[in-house]
């Protein structure tokens, strides 16, 4: 079993935890995930380590409610347990002194592009990120990544924080403006890294992102998680998750990573009127 | 002058669920021989005095010996004959290919009607299983019968009672195994016994491997493998799940670490796929994650379970092996209406155990021989709706010495299907080779090793089972792990 020491919720459905769980802890390195099943029944689900503390052994992730698994993850606290956890996965982030890199990140993946940005400024680059929200509400750790980054840029999508946009606007200035940056690492929703790779190809700067298909065992058994990249199949869990966001088949990835809605919504659905009336025996 | 000895040629048939019913259930297909019906099959075998049966087992279980056991009622000897060559009976006796193995070889095969002898093995394992507190499986007792401790070349395979007396002289010797499948196991166990300190690292978060993520419930039950992992445990073995090795620690930090060797049982899990358009549309699955979603994650229980699968209405299973079977029969059971095997050779070249075919057949699966794709067709929401297939005509031997199938030229035809399952093997995953110093692999991507030894060319690694031959069968893999674990204690007494 392994134990949640500390929980927090970073915005009203972005949640960090952070995990006993010291073997992981000892290998953990940027870029790479662990898999989380929360009980017996559970699902097997992949998330990003946002960061570590090999000292105390513990592991960090942070993530965002969308359907049923991250839902009722969201519903443990410190003190409870997971029963799976397993990592580290996928192979680490290329860390290189390239120069200067733009760190641009959506949602969630703020806390994700954390440590990669600490280890390419601490590998000697400049570091400009960019972060997007879809609005004032879901801003968090502005200060932080603004602590391992030389410039930052915050959007909202309406306007009500930072600069109104999309993320891939300031990128695209950024690249017409400043020749010195070498590379981009994009991370978030795939439609925000699709927009982002296509933004940065005109300009040849190489541009990585981390792919988030579908998965189950993570350790290259499945082939769940298969993406076409450069017209070859690659599995993200071994081969990745980073890859050159410039030769990945977007809208594949798209089309896999919908082929469980009809599931999804029903397991959610049977589960979110089960909590009903959990919360309203509780109540009285 | 030899007296004429009568021979029953009735071999005795297992019962089994009605295909029509156990078409549309998880629960296991063959129900097992009574008493009776055991005392029965075991009457008709003639105790041949040169015992042919005996070598056609990889892992020698004394096969006439534990059949006379049961003629003369005597379950507990059975059991003890049985557990001295193989640790998992229960597992073997329902998923051992024996028509190529010990049945082919027996003297009344030549007949036509062999002793049933992997029904009656499986019987004497369920026996044992359902005796309450049976002495037998407590290695004493109502027998009177007593073991020697595990010596090199006699090994002495799960006796309870060897458990971790006959320690080596000196410290016990630790050793990481690395892989819980039936090779991984088998080993553990083995130097469990031997008196050895085992760690067993398992990359999953249940072990068994293929035991638990492959072969599904209706032709193995779970609950047998949890017992056989639970006894395995009792001897001392410490089993740490969710243990990727290369990622968590590699082997050579287990060697650094303070073990004195590592065995390598990691099978071949990576599946492999045809490489031809439209593989990656929705609705194609590779078997492994058919079958993992389905059996290790229990997703024919979904929504109670949280795992999803697919349930479509026409499937086609691309293979003819073991896994092929297994995945088309679980389609079946997920409530497809029409299943179909895909295989480019004919009937005779089909891998798969013989009984789990004519299981198949009866179910109601569909075979289509000489038949391979050539591509698969998608809609517009990228989800797969048919196959372009070529027939197969057979040509000259290859390698492997089975008939070559070439492409019948012109003859292209589309099968309309809403899944796709391919089932083509798999090889190792190159997940230990690639992070481990001075391992050598084959183009196959297998780990070389010793045939008898299982030693691989790396200072203190041994290797057994898929892992080593390529995907095989759990007999053999279990048979390599025994052989590896007594050259594993022979040099950790030399220390
Ligand atoms: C390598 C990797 C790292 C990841 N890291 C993080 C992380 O650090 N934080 C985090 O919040 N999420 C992360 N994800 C995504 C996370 O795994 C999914 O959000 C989660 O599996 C959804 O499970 P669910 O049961 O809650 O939702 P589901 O019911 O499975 O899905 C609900 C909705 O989300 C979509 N969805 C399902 N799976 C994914 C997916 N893998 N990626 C994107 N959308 C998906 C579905 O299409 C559906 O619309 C990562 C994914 C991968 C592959
Ligand atoms: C669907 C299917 C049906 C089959 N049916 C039959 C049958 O009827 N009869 C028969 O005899 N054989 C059958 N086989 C073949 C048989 O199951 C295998 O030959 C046998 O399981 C091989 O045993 P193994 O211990 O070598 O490997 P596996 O059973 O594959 O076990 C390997 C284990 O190692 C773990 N592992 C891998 N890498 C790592 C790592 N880096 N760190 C930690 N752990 C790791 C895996 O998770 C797995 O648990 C079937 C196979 C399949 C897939
Ligand atoms: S273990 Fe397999 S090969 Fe050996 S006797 Fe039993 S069924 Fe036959
Ligand atoms: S060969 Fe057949 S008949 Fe002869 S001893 Fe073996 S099982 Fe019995
Ligand atoms: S998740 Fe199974 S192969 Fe990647």
């Amino acid at each position: 079993m392994y134990r949640i020491l500390h929980r927090e919720d970073l915005t009203p459905n972005t949640h960090l935890l952070r995990i006993d769980a010291p073997a992981v802890a000892r290998k953990a390195q940027a870029g790479q995930f662990v898999i989380v099943m929360i009980d017996e029944v559970g699902e097997r689900i992949p998330l990003t380590i946002a960061d570590w503390d090999r000292a105390e052994g513990s592991i960090t992730v942070v993530f965002m409610e969308v359907g049923k698994t991250t839902q009722k993850l969201a519903t443990l606290h410190a003190g409870d347990s997971l029963h799976a956890f397993i990592g580290p996965l996928g192979k680490p982030t290329e860390i290189e002194n390239v120069g200067t890199v733009a760190c641009v990140a959506g949602g969630f993946a703020i806390a994700v592009i954390m440590p990669i940005a600490r280890a390419l400024r601490e590998a000697g680059n400049r570091i400009i990120s960019i972060m997007g929200f879809r609005n004032k509400d879901l801003v968090f750790w502005e200060d932080e990544l603004m602590a391992v980054s030389d410039e930052l840029i915050v959007t909202t999508d309406d306007g009500s924080y930072g600069r109104k946009g999309l993320v891939t606007e300031p990128l695209r200035e950024l690249l017409e403006t400043n020749k010195d940056v070498k590379r981009v690492i994009a991370i978030g929703p795939t439609v925000m890294m699709k927009f982002a790779s296509r933004t940065t190809e005109p300009f040849g700067v190489k541009t990585i992102v981390s792919l988030n298909p579908i998965m189950v065992d993570g350790t290259g058994m499945c082939g769940c998680c298969r993406v076409e990249v450069g017209g070859k199949t690659r599995f993200t869990c071994v081969d990745g998750p980073d890859f050159d966001g410039h030769l990945v088949d977007w809208d594949l990835l798209i089309t896999r990573q919908s082929i469980y809605l009809d599931e999804e919504k029903r397991t959610l659905d049977i589960w979110s009127k089960q909590q009903v009336g959990v919360t309203g025996c509780s109540i009285i | 002058m030899t007296e004429k000895i009568k021979i029953n040629l009735n071999r005795v048939s297992m019962p089994k669920q009605e295909p029509e019913v156990r078409a549309h259930n998880f629960n296991e297909v063959a129900q097992g021989y009574t008493l009776e019906m055991a005392m029965e099959e075991a009457i008709r075998c003639i105790q041949c005095k040169k015992r042919p049966c005996v070598p056609g087992c990889p892992v020698d279980i004394d096969i006439p010996g534990f059949i006379q056991a049961i003629k003369d009622g005597d379950m507990p000897e059975a059991v003890r004959i049985m557990k001295d060559k193989n640790a998992l009976p229960g597992i073997c006796g329902r998923v051992c290919p024996q028509e190529t193995q010990c049945e082919e070889v027996c003297t009344l095969a030549k007949k036509g009607a062999p002793i049933a002898i992997g029904r009656l093995e499986r019987f004497v394992a369920d026996w044992e299983r359902k005796a309450p507190d049976s002495a037998v499986s407590r290695g004493g007792g109502r027998g009177g019968f007593s073991l020697p401790t595990g010596r090199i070349n006699s090994p002495l395979p799960f006796n309870k009672s060897a458990g971790k007396k006959g320690s080596p002289e000196g410290s016990p010797r630790r050793v990481a195994v690395v892989g819980s499948g039936p090779a991984g196991l088998t080993a553990a166990a083995e130097l469990a016994k031997m008196g050895h300190q085992v760690t067993l690292f398992e990359a999953l978060h249940v072990p068994g491997g293929v035991l638990v993520y492959g072969i599904p419930e209706f032709r193995l039950p779970k609950e047998i493998v949890r017992e056989e992992v639970e006894y395995v445990k009792s001897l001392g073995v410490d089993l740490r799940l969710n243990s990727v090795i290369g990622k968590i620690e590699t082997v050579d930090e287990l060697l650094a670490e303070g073990y004195d060797a590592v065995f390598l049982g990691t099978g071949a899990g990576l599946p492999m796929f045809l490489n031809c358009p439209g593989e990656n549309l929705n609705g194609i699955y590779s078997a492994n994650e058919f079958l993992t979603r389905t059996n290790l994650m229990k997703s024919y229980l979904f929504p109670e379970y949280d795992t999803p699968i697919k349930r479509s209405k026409r499937v086609a299973v691309i293979g003819g092996g073991n896994v092929a079977m297994d995945s088309a029969r679980c389609a079946l059971r997920l409530g497809a209406e029409e299943v179909y095997i895909v295989y480019r050779r004919s009937r005779k070249e089909l891998p798969a155990r013989l009984e789990e075919v004519e299981n198949a057949e009866e179910e109601g699966i569909v075979f289509k021989f000489l038949t391979n794709p050539k591509r698969f067709i998608g809609n517009d929401q990228g989800w797969v709706t048919g196959m372009e297939c070529y027939e197969m005509e057979l040509g000259e031997p290859d390698e492997s010495g089975r008939r070559r199938p070439i492409i019948k030229t012109g003859s292209e035809f589309i099968i309309d299907v809403d899944m796709v399952i391919v089932a083509l093997g798999t090889t190792p995953n190159p997940l230990i080779p690639s992070t481990t110093d001075g391992l050598e692999t084959t183009r196959r991507g297998t780990v070389v090793a010793d045939e008898e030894t299982g030693k691989t060319v790396k200072d203190r690694v041994w290797a057994g089972g898929d892992v080593v031959t390529g995907a095989a069968t759990v007999i053999s893999a279990m048979g390599a792990a025994k052989r590896a674990a007594a050259d594993i204690d022979a040099y950790l007494r030399g220390l």
